[in-house]
Parts: C-alpha cells; structure tokens; sequence
C-alpha cells in the first residue's frame, strides 16, 4: 500500500507492506538514516522520532498508522546550512555524546521534553529519558547538555 | 515479523466488522503486540488498527460520575486529562514506562493484554471498574482470569473503562528498573461502602484483590490498621527479580505506604 507524511516539512510517499516499521520506511525508503534501531524490541529509544509532536519509538509503529501525519526527525533539528539547533549544540559543548549511538533518540526525547516542559528540573530531565539508553556517557553530561539548553543555570550533577 | 494486512477503520462498527474475519487482531498501540509480532508470538492475517477510531479516544464524567476512558486513549493522554478527575489513576498512567511507551500504548490494550506485572489491572480491579466492550459490560471481579487471561473472547473489542470514583486512592508501584514495570504494585481505593485493595506483579494468577487487608482497612483505614499483615507467600512468582516471600513481603509494605499515600 502507498503511504504519505509530512517528514522534516516536506511531503515523502512511499510503498510499504502491512508490517513494514516506521524506522524502516524512515530509514530504507526515505533514506534518513540518522533514525537509528539499537534494540529493536522498545527498549532503547535510539528510534525516537516526534509524530505529530510526541516523542514515539520508530521501532514499535507501523509506517501505515503514521499516514498522513507530521514526523520529525533528528535530519530536521539542524538549519538547512548545518547550524545545529541549541538542543544540539548543547550535547557537543556538554560532551553529552560519545559513540553517538543513543544520540539521535535522546535529542529527539530532549526535544519533547523541553516543548513540554521549557524549565524541567534535573530530576524531570532524568525521569523523562528514562526510556533512553546510553552504554557511554553515564547520563550526567546528557543532563547538563539539556539543562543548559533549556536557559537553565547548571546545578552540580550528582556523581560528580 | 510475519506479513500482516492492516486495516485503520474510522468507526467502531468498521472495526467490529473488520474483527470478525478469521486471525484478524486488535492494534491498539502497539507497544506489546508489535514486539510479539517481531518474537513471531502471533501471526494474525489482518491487524485491526483502533488509534484512528475517535469514538473510542477521550475521558469524560458519566451520569453516575464514574470516569470513562475510551479503549484507544493513551497512557499520556489519562495522565492529562484523568488528573483532575481522579488522581490516582492519572498518577498510574503518568508512571508507565517511559513518554514515548505512553504516547501510544492505549488502556485498551493494557487491560486486553493482562500482563501480570501492568500497572492498570490493579486501578481496574481496586476501583470496581467496568469493561466496556461492543458486546457488553463486564465487572472487573469477573474481567480477570489469571495470567495474560480475561473474559474477554475472541474479537471482541473494549470500548470503554468507567471507574466509580474513590473518596481516597494511591497507587504504589515498586519499579522493576530493567523492564519499568512493577516488580509488584499495589492499589489501594477508597469507597463510602469499603476498601478494596489489588495488587499487581506478585502472584501467578495474575492482579488479585487482598481481602483480609480490605476487611482490615475498611474497619480502620491507617497503616496501622495492616501493620506486620503481608498476604501467603503460597502462589507468589519467584523469578531472578525476587522470591516469592519478598513479593509477599513487598505487597505489606506497599499496601501500608499506600494507605498513607491515599
Ligand atoms: C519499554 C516498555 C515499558 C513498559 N512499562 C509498562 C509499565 O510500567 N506498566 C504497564 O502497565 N505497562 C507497561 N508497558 C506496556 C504498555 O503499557 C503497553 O502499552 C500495554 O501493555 C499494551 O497496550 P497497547 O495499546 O500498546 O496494546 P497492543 O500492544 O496494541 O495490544 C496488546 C494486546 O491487546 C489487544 N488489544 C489492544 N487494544 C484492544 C482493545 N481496545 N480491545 C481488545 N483488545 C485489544 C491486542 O490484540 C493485543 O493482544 C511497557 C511497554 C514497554 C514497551
Ligand atoms: S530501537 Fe526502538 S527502542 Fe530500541
Ligand atoms: S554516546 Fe554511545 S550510546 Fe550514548
């Protein structure tokens, strides 16, 4: 069957099976690749991408139900020339990444996060990235890096 | 996963309709099935998409006060729209694994899976809710058979769950921090003509009301009134998470930091 959303602000159709993921259609048929699949079973949130305007794991939705909506994805966060968003910015001046695996998923958590909630305290940024999963950092420069975009002075992060 | 077809009807009549094929499923969010589906647990020949049905999506106040959320509402959804109406619950819904799980996995689908160790079986069974499917009305004492067991039967679809409003309810959730469901939960509720009190994540049966602390509670509602009480560790899970003494244990000690909470 045929499928069309509005990704990034552009209209992309595409075919898709029944059972075909999201993330695949983002990534196999659309090519954005920067949608990445860590575990694949909703676990990880490397997946994460906004439809319309909430954060969903790409992994565990079918491309058919996302028909017709607006989907974000981390190739959206930067400006057409390459200037990375504050959220973005942020992460490299706070080392928030290292391998960059997890990344894409916890700037698109982040995001949602800060549209919610633009002054989330140290305690919600983590409550609300707990399906978010990172092998390298350890989370405490993650927490800075979207303390620091949202304005906030940074408090001292626990464990440091 | 196996080749599906997916259907997204826009009433509840096209999904009743669309349900009677044979092997056809229920999708409501996703967040359990799709994961079964990848596990090839299931293989139904057409998947019968809810979200899109806004006749089942939404939280509104019946004639009797009960509040009644339609099947397909997500977990992010009760947690907004629920908090004014009654706490408790909105406060469950707020405490299901993480934002991105909670913007598309549905109540419907939660109470449809009955998962020994979800969270909304115990605000179901605690608050004497009703079920609500296309057929009839279904008690929450009659809904739940035992582990990923319900009366529900095949195609039949949940509409709808109106819980009776509690005077005082809390939910306490002892969080499994790998999988972000309860190790073993309690829910504690209110009511002008007694206490019921469910837990969730301790036994093999599956959500179980805990009547000896309900007849306690509904003498005296105060910690003290269940203290040193646990529930008969015969018929409690014993997995690599904990032994069936310590959910035991666990569902005595969240019961009294529930009534506290209340
Ligand atoms: C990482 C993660 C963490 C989680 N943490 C928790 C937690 O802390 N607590 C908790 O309670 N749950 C938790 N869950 C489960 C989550 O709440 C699911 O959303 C829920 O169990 C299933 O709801 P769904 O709408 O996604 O249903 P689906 O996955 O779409 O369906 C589940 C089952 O119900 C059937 N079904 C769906 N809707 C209906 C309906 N309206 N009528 C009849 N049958 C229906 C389907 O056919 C299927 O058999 C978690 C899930 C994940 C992935
Ligand atoms: S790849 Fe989707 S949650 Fe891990
Ligand atoms: S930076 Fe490597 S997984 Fe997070």
């Amino acid at each position: 069957m045929k499928v069309t959303m509005t990704v990034n602000g552009a209209t992309c159709s595409g075919e898709v099976e029944g059972r075909t993921l999201l993330v695949s259609f983002l990534r196999d048929t659309l090519h954005l690749t920067g949608t990445h699949v860590g575990c694949d079973t909703s676990q990880c949130g490397a997946c994460v991408v906004h439809v319309n305007g909430r954060a969903v794991k790409s992994c565990t939705m079918l491309a058919a139900e996302a028909e017709g909506a607006t989907v974000a994805t981390i190739e959206g966060m930067a400006d057409a020339d390459g200037t990375l968003s504050p959220l973005q910015q942020a992460f490299q001046d706070h080392h928030g990444l290292q391998c960059g695996f997890c990344t894409p998923g916890m700037v698109m958590s982040a995001a949602a996060l800060l549209a919610e909630n633009p002054k989330p305290t140290e305690h919600e940024v983590r409550h609300y990235l707990e399906g978010n999963i990172c092998r390298c950092t350890g989370y405490h420069n993650i927490v800075k890096a979207v303390l620091a975009a949202s304005g906030q002075d940074l408090p001292a992060v626990a464990a440091e | 996963m196996y080749a599906f077809d997916l259907v997204r009807p826009a009433t509840l009549a096209d999904a009743v309709a669309a349900m009677a094929h044979d092997e056809a499923q229920a999708l409501g969010g996703g967040q359990t099935l799709i994961p079964s589906l990848k596990a090839r647990l299931a293989s139904p020949a057409t998947l019968v998409s809810l979200t899109g049905i806004a006749e089942m999506v939404g939280v509104c106040r019946g004639d009797d006060g009960a509040v009644c959320i339609g099947g397909a509402t997500t977990h992010a959804q009760v947690a907004r729209d629920v908090a004014a109406h009654y706490p408790a619950l909105a406060k469950l819904a707020l405490g299901i694994g993480d934002p991105a799980v909670r913007n598309r996995g549905t109540i419907g689908g939660s109470v449809a899976n009955n998962d020994p160790a979800a969270c909304y079986p115990s605000a179901v069974l605690a608050s004497g809710a009703t079920i609500v499917t296309n057929t009839r009305h279904i008690a929450a004492d009659d809904y739940f058979q035992g582990m990923f067991t319900t009366a529900l039967e095949p195609g039949e679809i949940i509409t709808e769950v109106r819980f009776p409003v509690p005077m005082q309810a809390a939910y306490i959730k002892f969080e499994q921090p790998a999988s972000r469901f309860a190790l073993t939960g309690v829910f504690v509720a209110r009511y002008a003509d007694g206490v019921r009190v469910a837990v969730t994540g301790a036994a093999e049966q599956g959500v179980f009301r805990w009547s000896d602390a309900e007849a306690a509670l509904s003498a005296q509602f105060a910690a003290s009134a269940i203290a040193g009480m646990a529930p008969d560790a015969d018929g409690m899970i014993t997995d690599l998470h904990g032994t069936a003494a310590y959910r035991a244990h666990l569902v005595g000690v969240l019961t009294r930091r529930a009534v506290e909470a209340a």
